[in-house]
């Protein structure tokens, strides 16, 4: 696989940029606007995908292999799950304690800021992670299985 | 020691996740870790005993946030379920060794109790929902996990059977909540009872029942079950034989018909309700029973019991129930409940474990068509030993357990003035006997053909485990027996079932 | 009324799902079936004339009287059904690619080694 045609890799190359960048902001602003953790990793996966379909399975090998792409799907979860289990250590017993919020933020009013609602830009990040990393991790596994070959080894 | 629920749910994700980052090499340390976190498991579900218990997570009170509910119930399904995955998961450790992708295979099985753990203590429609969906694809891939022509054709079945379930049971969820405006199942239940339109609460109840059946693999839903259980890997039959169909199907539709919907004199689609688990309940067992014993194939008998045994564990609710519906008084009706509810648990353990012994006899003889077997009883002394336990176990021979909860669903049966349920549950348990003599008869007795001459027993730690389940179905029986243990771990299910919508007052009472 | 059709739409997809042939028709059934239960959610929270429940900074908190906002809660369990039928998508999928690679053929007629 070579990838497609010049004018596509070129378009895409600048395109990819964007679309990268987009998906950071909707990730960074998701408990402000619309988006977040989800939509967020959609668009980040959705920029490798558009990588690797103009340039080919070669260049996505160098930048985002498959195993760092499994290794960044668990540490997005990971980490989520250690958000949520830091809690303990900041003095209340429970899950998904808003730490941050409770104990710094909560003094000042600073709603509709970016550095507000404690945790959940955290959680955002973390879930943009999982999901953009385990989106990509299927296309391209199942981009590379081709019917009618013979089984191959994974 | 009192454990926060959601440990229950967060400490075999997070080892789920951890697994992978090591890779395939070190296969040593992923056993080690997943055993620990099974082992953990299973003592803080022996800790969580005799507790009533909400959580609420994040603090958000109820009906806004999400909350846990750890109640009878839960309590014996989530020791069912640990039991059980431990041993499994002790049986891996040999079991495991001819295939490739260990970290795969375990991070699997984590998320597998991940779900089921999380069904057991959710508190609202839709987690259980979601956690119903996170076991069953993880047991989806699990059973297409060898990549070979059978076993991708049984997962894609159970694939589409079960994701039909799922839709089906989402149907519901949404029904209700537009008909309640709550997700939380405490308010959703009490909202029910003053419900007006009696239509649109039949037809999700109905959702409900299809879906869950479907997930339990109750007769007219049965087809995907035979095909699946066998397909996957032993130590993953016995989990999904052993626990998955009865968290996902049995204790989510008693969850939801008793604690949820009620079962009343007053509702007269109640009495109609029971009838149609006590057909679903006699249909499994009656149709389960006599396809399993033309069955050659020793983990294919297995599963069609599997469906017939899940019949038992309805009949018995369903009796339950028509006792309750009919004003009946609450002494008989506990029994047919206590009786279920004990098959189910009993049945977890003789069933998982019987899977074992035919992983042992796959691993050891490469086969597990009854024909080709024969006079393993001198080569596999061990297996044979815990085979024969469990087989007697599960055609009801008195002092093992089967014979107890079997004994209940009778008198409960008798009691309630069916004579012809009765019979039919000992001629069940007849047949059943009858299968087992057969695999008694062509695996482990006979002549020894020549390609069987250099089979050894397995060691280590498949001998352990067959060995604990084996302990545990001598010595369940006095879980009845013995009155302390009893009234610690039976009787609070038992209560949590018969009180039906008392479920609600409760949990609001207890997350204040 | 809308409610019947989604039912109707369910109905469509579920016979999809067991009648064709076809594994992948038989996956855009069960596809189908989420869209119907997805949809029915949308609608219940769904009220005519509503607002978007975002709140922006010039009117701010508090909260402007519910009746006048779609209920949100709908919306977030469809987001989280779809993730869950994204990931039984892609094992159905993937697991149709290797029956494929060992059967070659889609057909579920002629992929039958399990019977009894």
């Amino acid at each position: 696989m070579n990838g497609m045609t010049i004018i596509v890799k070129n378009i895409s190359s600048w395109i990819k940029i964007l679309i990268f960048l987009f998906g950071i902001y909707i990730t960074l602003f998701g408990h402000l606007t619309p988006g977040g953790g989800f939509a967020g990793g959609v668009i980040l996966a959705s920029s490798y995908i558009l990588l690797t379909l103009a340039f080919g399975k070669r260049v996505t090998d160098e930048n985002l292999p498959l195993w760092l792409a499994s290794r960044l799907d668990c540490i997005g979860a990971l980490l989520f799950l250690a958000i949520s289990l830091v809690g303990f250590l900041f003095g209340a017993s429970f899950f998904f304690y808003n730490f941050i919020q409770q104990k710094y933020l909560a003094q000042h009013a600073s709603d509709f800021h970016l550095v507000s609602a404690g945790t959940i830009p955290l959680s955002n990040f973390a879930i943009a992670l999982k999901v953009g990393a385990s989106l990509f991790m299927v296309f391209l596994v199942l981009s590379t299985f081709r019917p009618g070959e013979p089984a191959q080894q994974e | 020691m009192k454990i926060p629920l959601p440990w229950f749910v967060a400490i075999p994700l997070a080892a789920a996740f951890v697994l992978p980052m090591f890779g395939e090499k070190v296969r040593k340390t992923s056993l080690a870790i997943a055993n620990g976190t099974m082992a953990l498991l299973f003592l803080f579900s022996i800790f969580s005993l005799g507790r009533q218990d909400v959580y609420l997570v994040g603090r958000w009170t109820i009906p806004f946030g999400i909350n846990l509910v750890l109640d009878g119930l839960s309590e014996l399904l989530l020791l069912t379920v640990s039991v059980v995955s431990f041993a499994s998961m002790v049986f891996s450790i040999r079991y495991m060794q001819r295939y490739t992708g260990l970290s795969k295979y375990l991070s699997l099985f984590l998320l597998m109790v991940t779900g089921m753990n999380g069904v057991v203590l959710s508190g609202d429609l839709f987690n259980l929902f979601v956690f119903l969906e996170i076991a069953s694809i993880a047991s989806y891939a699990l059973v297409g996990f060898g990549c070979e022509h059978e076993e991708l054709e049984a997962s894609f079945k159970y694939m589409v059977l079960g994701s039909v379930a799922s839709m089906f049971i989402l149907f519901g969820v949404a029904m209700l909540y537009g008909m309640t405006g709550h997700l939380n199942m405490a308010y959703v239940s009490q909202a029910l009872q003053g419900a007006s339109l009696r239509l649109p609460v039949v037809f999700a109840l109905a959702m409900f029942l299809a879906g869950f059946s479907l997930k339990a693999a109750l007769v007219p839903f049965h087809a995907w079950l035979p095909d699946a259980h066998p397909a996957a890997p032993a130590p993953i039959s016995a989990m999904l034989s052993g626990v998955l169909i009865k968290t996902l199907g049995i204790y989510a539709l008693v969850r939801v018909v008793f604690n949820v919907f009620g079962v009343s004199p007053e509702q007269d689609w109640s009495i109609h309700l029971s009838w149609l688990l006590i057909t679903l309940g006699v249909l499994s067992m009656v149709i389960g029973v006599f396809l399993a014993v033309g069955q050659w194939d020793f983990k294919r008998l297995l599963a069609y019991h599997s469906i017939s045994q899940m019949g038992y564990v309805v009949l018995g609710i369903g009796i339950g129930a028509l006792v309750i519906a009919q004003g009946g008084s609450h002494t008989w009706a506990a029994l047919a409940i206590l009786g279920g509810l004990f098959h189910l648990i009993n049945h977890a353990v003789f069933k998982s474990l019987l899977f074992l012994t035919s992983g042992s006899i796959e691993t050891a003889t490469g086969s597990r068509l009854l024909k080709d077997l024969g006079g393993l009883a001198e080569k596999l002394p061990l297996t044979r030993t815990t085979c024969t336990i469990a087989s007697a176990a599960i055609a009801g021979i008195p002092p093992f357990n089967g014979f107890w909860s079997k004994l209940l669903i009778v008198l409960a049966a008798v009691w309630a003035g069916h004579v012809w349920l009765a019979a039919v549950t000992v001629l069940v348990s007849l047949v059943t006997l009858i299968s087992f003599l057969k695999v008694q008869r062509y695996a482990f007795l006979g002549n020894t053909p020549a390609h069987l001459d250099s089979v050894k027993e397995n060691g280590g730690s498949m001998s352990w485990a067959m060995g604990f389940l084996a302990c545990l179905c001598v010595l369940m029986g006095l879980l009845l027996l013995i009155p302390d243990l009893k009234t610690t771990i039976l009787d609070p299910a038992v209560n949590t079932v018969l009180n039906g919508i008392q479920y609600a007052g409760d949990t609001i009472a207890n997350s204040r | 009324m809308l409610y019947a059709l989604c039912f109707l739409l369910f109905m469509i997809g579920l016979y999809c799902a067991l009648v064709k042939k076809n594994m992948v028709r038989i996956v855009l059934g069960i596809v189908i079936m989420e869209y119907a239960v997805n949809i029915l959610l949308i609608m219940i929270g769904f009220r005519i004339g509503g607002e978007a429940p975002i709140l922006s900074p010039p009117q701010g908190l508090p909260l402007k009287t519910s009746l006048q906002s779609v209920d949100p809660l709908p919306q977030a369990l469809v987001l989280t059904a779809i993730v869950i039928s994204l990931g039984s998508l892609a094992l159905m999928v993937s697991i149709c690619i290797r029956t494929y690679q060992r059967y070659g053929t889609f057909d579920i007629t002629q992929i039958r080694r399990l019977r009894g």
